[in-house]
């Protein structure tokens, strides 16, 4: 084995023979996260920016993080020249220009942005939006991948939220905002098409699971997709008219609006999105299971559906677009 | 040359097929759920998996140190031998469950025992 350059960030580090990544890195004192140094805990997880990690450095990892070149730096003996990454950077690549922005509710807005270089994204996955003084929050793609070139949001406004608040009151139709690549593990793949759907959401939660329903309806799926959405009222629902209609388009497709407060009207469920599901749906075995939306919501619901049968490696959530939702 | 244990039980295919499992008994077993309260289901999923993989005699890096940090604050917490045996006994029906030879189980039993005091921190 030789010494192999390795570039973090604007630092380059030449990572000895027989020395693992995270070891170089530790040598030169630099910031980082890391646990057992073992390839257990995965905290030392990092993202391969030119080329394929080796794939010793992937064990245990699922085959989404795999895909995108994700690796462990306590396993990772460079091959060859590397630039990585730590595990939420990203680049922004492109600019979109808004070309819509409606109200969905009281509180949510619809943008859409026209990009000006097509995207490869998974529907369900997100990207941070960057204003032009350098502010950044991260949206989930509400819409399916076929538009690669029009991208659309839905920005829910929160009482001292600055992206939001901004977006909600300032941003107008032809202004531009610069986009980062596509991330996040919580999307829909065409892999198997048989295989049932139980997509939970609360408030804009809907968007990334409306995006992954389009797209598996769009890809032939015949599998049942269940979609519960959730709000305290029904104020805080929306697109309840388009899912039903598209329930009448596709035998395949039941959709569940409710709401946690208060007596709801006749086509919409009383209690959480998350606990009207899991009585419904009772035996989850064999199902794809996608939750989007309040971190205590996804948190609990990711274990009652793993008790409910749900294989662990079929439970997809994402812990980015929780975050970035209540950070701001 | 003789096959591995890790071999004869069906090597990272039968850890895959077992951590589902393993892991939802262990969930659902009221006298020591509450050690799985607020951890991260997928970096949990991560060590079942490379605990199955040791206690298959699969190749692992685990030391009886690393094992005992790692439970130390569930020591704290009152985690005793009756916790063990109710994990371990989990362990054997999983592998029953999964129709793993008797002999095998055994020898799985084995290895899982030789943990008992690093992981109670004695």
């Amino acid at each position: 084995m030789a010494e192999h350059k390795i570039q973090l960030d604007d630092q380059h580090i030449s990572c000895q023979p027989d020395e693992s990544i995270l070891n170089a890195l530790l040598r030169e004192k630099v910031d980082i996260s890391y646990g057992c140094q073992q390839g257990v805990c995965q905290s030392c997880m990092m993202r391969s920016l030119d080329s394929p990690p080796p794939s010793e450095s992937q064990n245990g990892l699922t085959d989404q993080l795999k895909e995108q070149n994700y690796f462990l730096a306590c396993l990772c003996y460079p091959q060859q020249t590397m630039r990585i990454g730590r595990r939420d950077h990203t680049d922004f690549i492109t600019h979109g220009t808004v070309s819509t922005k409606k109200n969905l509710n009281s509180e949510t807005i619809l943008l859409t942005l026209d990009i000006d270089d097509p995207l490869n994204y998974y529907a369900g996955q997100f990207v941070n939006l960057q204003r032009e003084d350098g502010l950044i929050r991260s949206y989930s793609i509400a819409n399916n991948s076929i538009h690669s070139k029009q991208l659309t949001f839905h920005i829910r406004r929160l009482p001292g939220g600055q992206f939001s608040e901004w977006a909600h009151q300032e941003l107008k139709l032809g202004d531009r905002i610069a986009l980062s690549e596509p991330q996040g593990l919580c999307y829909y793949q065409a892999d198997n098409l048989e295989q049932p759907l139980l997509l939970i959401g609360t408030g804009s939660g809907l968007a990334p699971l409306a995006g992954i329903i389009s797209e598996a309806l769009h890809q032939g799926h015949t599998g049942d997709i269940s979609l519960y959405h959730g709000s305290r009222d029904e104020t805080g629902l929306y697109w309840v008219e388009e899912m039903q209609e598209l329930t009448n388009k596709h035998t395949n497709f039941h959709y569940t609006p409710c709401i946690s407060k208060g007596e709801p009207p006749r086509h919409i469920a009383a209690g959480r999105a998350n606990d009207v599901a899991f009585k419904a749906l009772t035996d989850l075995k064999g199902y794809r299971i996608y939750l989007c939306g309040h971190p205590d919501m996804v948190n609990s619901s990711k274990r009652q559906a793993f008790m409910n049968g749900a294989s662990l490696s079929d439970i997809y959530a994402d812990a980015f677009h929780v975050v970035s939702n209540s950070s701001e | 040359m003789s096959e591995s244990l890790f071999e004869q039980i069906g090597g990272e295919a039968a850890v895959d097929a077992a951590v589902d499992i393993f892991y939802r008994k262990v969930l659902s077993d009221h006298t020591i759920n509450r050690f799985f309260d607020n951890v991260n289901m997928e970096t949990q999923a991560a060590k079942q998996k490379a605990f199955l993989t040791m206690a298959f005699g699969g190749p692992n890096n685990y030391t009886g140190t690393d094992m005992r940090q790692a439970h130390a604050k569930f020591v704290k917490m009152g985690l005793d031998d009756n916790h063990f045996d109710a994990v371990a006994g989990h362990l054997v029906s999983t592998l029953q469950e999964l129709k793993v030879q008797q002999d095998l189980i055994d020898q799985v039993g084995v290895i899982a025992e030789s943990t008992r005091n690093d992981i109670l921190g004695r």
